[in-house]
């Protein structure tokens, strides 16, 4: 494939520390992204709109596009949820599964995202029987593929059969750089000690990751060396990340049109920690990737317990890792006040 | 995630009516990324010094409305927000005396994509004004 165009975007879930806390506000994080470069702006509204998806009065949309227009950045990404439990006692009806997408692709529509992300565990079937629509609100609905899952998971191929078969070019894939874990992150060790797992367990785990031992024989090993409540926790998530090959990306390219720069860590020498993403960049740029990738900050409930969380810092330092990574030119140091 | 910031340092107080202590309050946040419904929050178990709360005791106050957590579960379109900061009141007759308690909160949601329905818990020692 010929030519790649990387932008550089952000997840502004990045920020959700100081938005919680209500330290920041919605402009303020727009602005700081801005100041990055970071000029693809994604959004979990469900977290930084109140009371979505119920209906939001037309000034929280029209607040947005001035934003937008203020700070020089582009809506990219609505991430939707849709609550298929919100019936104790029932599973949501099909039909009023595909309602709830509706409802999401018209406020993407409304925020000016050419994307709208669906949660992975959603039914392909409910994705498709929405395609039309989307096509008619020109937004395209990108399934996430986030770990455990992968692809090369049968629910994945599942998603991937029935996209093809759909016809439908409205239909893709958000892979989540997640799943190309090959590192036992440094934060979440530190925080299982914290939390009270012994040195030599959380050592065993950490080495065990490394030498990719699966994951059932690490939870037995553990249980084996005494380990009790987050000793288990911690080998547990052994199953719900794994160090899959970026690579996998390339059958999936042609429905590849965002991306999650998801990270835990960026070390001091502006590197992140577990994930590799100097692999990942060869691999999107020999697919000739044309799209954002989005950071997605999600260290700050690791570390939150012990420590200050600077979302803004982070996010700065992976923006700028990206910089070096798409090939951009460094910018020039800032002129003394 | 947000473990800590689940029970609010402001906002504990007894609940007067008629110049009665019925009960107490205070301010509780979901420890989640995002806000979701009411009816996917299956219970907020509230503990005072060691005693657990009866689950028909505790009431969940937003824009001048209350609901019991059986109510809550069948209300579909209220919306616990991200950050937002919900009145949590428990019925208890006298209400509590002057001085620090001790706080467990317990809040077990219904997330549609995890595979097991987590529950998590906030310790605090705030103080009732004499």
């Amino acid at each position: 494939m010929s030519g790649f165009d990387i932008k550089r975007g952000v997840s502004l879930y990045s920020y959700q520390e100081e938005y919680f806390l209500g330290q920041k506000s919605l402009e303020d994080l727009i602005a700081v992204s801005a100041e990055m470069g970071a000029c693809g702006i994604e959004v979990v509204s469900e977290q930084t709109f109140a009371d979505f998806p119920n209906p939001l009065p037309a000034s929280i949309y029209d607040n947005w596009h001035a934003l937008m227009a203020k700070y020089g950045t582009t809506p990219v990404c609505h991430d939707f949820m849709l609550d298929y439990k919100k019936y104790k006692d029932r599973p949501m009806p099909f039909e009023e599964q595909v309602a709830s997408c509706k409802v999401d692709i018209d406020h993407a529509a409304r925020l000016g995202c050419p994307f709208t992300r669906s949660l992975v565990s959603v039914a392909p079937e409910v994705l498709v029987a929405c395609a039309d629509y989307a096509e008619s609100k020109n937004v395209r609905i990108l399934i996430e593929v986030h770990a455990p899952l992968h692809f090369d998971h049968p629910w994945i191929i599942r998603h991937a059969e029935a996209f093809e078969k759909s016809g439908s070019d409205y239909l893709g894939f958000l892979p989540d750089m997640g799943m190309f874990l090959y590192r036992f992150p440094r934060v979440w060790k530190e925080k299982f000690i914290r939390d009270g797992v012994p040195q030599r367990i959380a050592d065993y785990i950490d080495q065990a990751y490394e030498d990719r031992v699966l994951s059932e024989y690490v939870m037995l090993e553990v249980e084996k060396m005494g380990g009790t409540g987050p000793a288990m926790a911690m080998a547990a998530t052994l199953r719900h990340n794994a160090a899959f090959e970026p690579r996998r990306m390339l059958d999936f390219m042609h429905r590849i049109w965002n991306v999650h720069g998801k990270f835990y860590e960026m070390t001091d020498e502006g590197i992140e920690y577990s994930i590799p993403y100097d692999e990942i960049f060869r691999i999107l740029k020999k697919g000739g990737y044309k799209g954002y990738i989005c950071s997605e900050y999600e260290g700050n409930r690791w570390i939150q317990d012990g420590f200050p969380v600077d979302s803004i810092e982070q996010v700065r330092r992976q923006q700028e890792m990206f910089k070096k990574l798409i090939g951009e030119p460094a910018l020039a140091e800032p002129a003394l006040a | 995630m947000f473990d800590k910031y689940m029970i609010c340092e402001d906002g504990f107080e007894n609940v007067m009516t008629d110049g009665r202590a019925v009960g107490f309050a205070f301010l509780a946040r979901l420890p989640y990324y995002r806000g979701i419904g009411f009816s996917m929050v299956e219970d907020v178990a509230v503990t005072v010094d060691g005693e657990a709360v009866p689950r028909d005791a505790v009431r969940v106050t937003k824009s001048g409305r209350s609901w019991t957590l059986d109510e809550m579960e069948t209300e579909y379109t209220e919306r616990w927000n991200f950050g937002e900061k919900v009145r949590i009141v428990v019925m208890k007759d006298g209400g509590l005396a002057p001085g620090r308690h001790a706080l467990t909160l317990a809040e077990r949601l219904r997330i549609s994509y995890l595979p097991f329905v987590p529950t998590t818990r906030d310790s605090k020692e705030l103080e009732i004004a004499a």
